[in-house]
């Protein structure tokens, strides 16, 4: 980085700013941004850094808004994105403006016939976020979802292809409790003639600051053709069958991601029993393993100790 | 300059090295002031006449070099540099020799460094620092970690000896912990955690062993707090996000 004798140019504070504000842990930009404008000391600087920033960081961490008059929510992400600020909010079919910075809706307006899919793709898109909206009830307390048409959206009947993005977000901001978390997931579901091809991408993190500043983040990805073969065979289907029947894949595609993420949790969940028993000990034992506390005031001890040690070549 | 130390607070400790140097360069008269006041991985450097390791921070340097505490030579050589006087430096030999052997029933492996040097109140000022790397450990296993790393500073402000003499102890511990297995992805569990003590004591068994016990003590109930926050707290956010089946399954309609 640039040396304490020269002044840094506008251009490098604010790549610097945008830097700090697009690594905020989950619901605290706005905490860093407060901080960032102290330090800046320059609004005309500020300002550019967050209308840059913002987006960046409000698509990559999914946040959920909520839409006025209490309809629902919106989520922000890179799949529903029309033109910088408009966002489709396609279960309740509306068009939704929102200020980045302030992150709040500003505007919406019902969305045109163009811009949503066609009735053959929104009908799975509708089976789909159905049996996902189910899951996400289920499963997580405070979560949001949706799915996304991001490829295809105009395809009239079977044998073309189509893309959806389903995402799954969940928040959980304390910041009296000096804990913050949240869980994002994202599942790409590629419907083929006669292949469906499914990945996710999972990211938990979690962040505890009371008299310190402590992270989690986690994250993985799953590729998988197998996934959905092994879920054929089990349903003793056909994929073309399958993909015909809009329900039906609806269905399967849930279960599926249901048990991915329950395997994900399972497995975080045995990171940190490993972690707990296994690696903290060695890093640092609770006794040394005479099972007393250190024998400060005798030091003629170690001397005697230390020579024997080296004597035996024991130690080092 | 609050503001700055707020900043350091929340951005991801992996990434702290970055913040801090992004920081240091935004605010350039203050950066005396962030590189005392916020805690960085510690670096190590090896003294080239005992061939022992010395771990650096802002106690043992002076300009761009560094005093090893084996040798009291600054690493590279700095004519007229800051040596502390005759007296502590015979404590500093003493502190290092004993604490590497308290380093090593506790931490079986790692570096330690202990700096002496004298303040303004006719007292002086200790650091204790230790560094383990966990991923290689004693055993020589490879262990379940890609990156364990357990980093200790430890600063005492000692009072003007009097029938009792006071110990001020600010204590940091920041510890890195990552795994990295294709089936589960990525893993990567870090921070930094600081507390602070303060005893009245008299000097019978000398400073070294009430400095010492104290370290321990502190030792013991921060390693304790990171198995509660970083095993605690942050698990149970990860559950409250997102309950175990098992738990969902088992309450009714809620």
């Amino acid at each position: 980085m640039a040396e304490e004798e020269c002044e840094l140019s506008d251009e490098q504070k604010k790549e610097i700013a945008k830097w700090f504000l697009y690594n905020a842990p989950s619901g605290e930009i706005q905490y860093i941004a407060k901080d960032l404008r102290s330090v800046l000391n320059d609004d005309k600087l500020y300002d550019e850094a967050t209308s840059e920033a913002f987006p960046l960081y409000n698509k990559s961490h999914l946040i959920c808004l909520e839409l006025p008059c209490r309809s629902g929510d919106v989520l922000i992400t890179p799949y529903n994105e029309l033109e910088e600020n408009q966002f489709i909010e396609p279960r309740t079919a509306q068009i939704v403006t929102i200020d980045h910075v302030k992150q709040a809706c500003t505007e919406v307006r019902p969305a045109a016939d163009e811009e949503l899919a066609s009735p053959y793709v929104e009908e799975f898109r509708c089976a789909l976020d159905a049996e996902i909206l189910k899951y996400v009830e289920e499963a997580y307390p405070k979560g949001v979802c949706s799915v996304y048409c991001v490829d295809g959206k105009d395809a009239e009947g079977p044998g073309c292809n189509f893309e959806f993005a389903v995402v799954i977000a969940a928040a959980r901001n304390s910041p009296k409790n000096f804990c913050n978390g949240s869980w994002r997931s994202v599942w790409n579901i590629k419907f083929k003639e006669d292949a469906l091809e499914i990945k996710g991408k999972l990211q938990v993190d979690a962040h505890y600051f009371e008299e310190g500043n402590v992270q989690l983040d986690a994250e993985q990805e799953c590729q998988d053709g197998t996934i959905f073969q092994l879920h054929l065979a089990k349903c003793l289907t056909s994929p073309k069958i399958l993909l015909q029947a809009p329900d039906d894949c609806a269905i399967s595609i849930a279960n599926i991601i249901r048990h991915h993420e329950a395997e994900y949790l399972k497995s975080l969940e045995t990171s940190y029993s490993n972690l707990s028993d296994k690696t903290f000990k060695d890093l640092r034992r609770k006794l040394p393993v005479t099972r007393t506390l250190f024998p400060w005031h005798n030091t003629l001890q170690f001397s005697l100790t230390r020579d024997i040690q080296k004597e035996l070549g024991i130690g080092k | 300059m609050e503001a700055a130390l707020g900043l350091m607070r929340r951005i991801p400790p992996k990434h702290s090295v970055t913040a801090l140097s992004a920081l240091v360069s935004l605010l350039p008269n203050h950066s005396s002031d962030l590189l005392s006041q916020v805690d960085q991985p510690l670096q190590v450097l090896c003294d080239s006449e005992s061939g022992k390791e010395f771990i650096l921070c802002e106690y043992n340097r002076d300009a761009d070099s560094y005093r090893s505490p084996w040798s009291n030579k600054y690493h590279p050589p700095l004519g007229d540099a800051l040596l502390p006087s005759d007296e502590l430096r015979k404590l500093e030999v003493e502190a290092n020799e004993v604490f590497a052997i308290y380093r090593d029933q506790y931490y079986e492996g790692g570096i330690s460094s202990v700096y002496l040097w004298e303040d303004n109140n006719e007292g002086f000022v200790a650091c204790f620092l230790i560094k383990k790397d966990g991923a290689r450990t004693a055993h020589g296993r490879r262990g379940y970690l890609q990156e364990g790393l357990w980093e200790a500073i430890h600063v005492i402000e000692v009072g003007p000896e009097d029938e009792t003499t006071r110990y001020c102890l600010t204590s940091t511990v920041m510890l890195s912990l990552t795994t990295d297995k294709e089936s589960s992805g990525t893993f990567n569990l870090s921070g930094s955690i600081r507390r602070q003590m303060t005893m009245d004591l008299p000097l019978a068994d000398g400073h070294l062993c009430n400095m010492g016990k104290m370290i321990e003590e502190m030792e013991g109930k921060l390693r304790n707090s990171l198995d509660q926050v970083y095993f605690g707290k942050t698990k149970e956010m990860v559950c409250t996000l997102r309950p175990p089946s098992e738990v969902v399954m088992r309450l009714p309609n809620s």
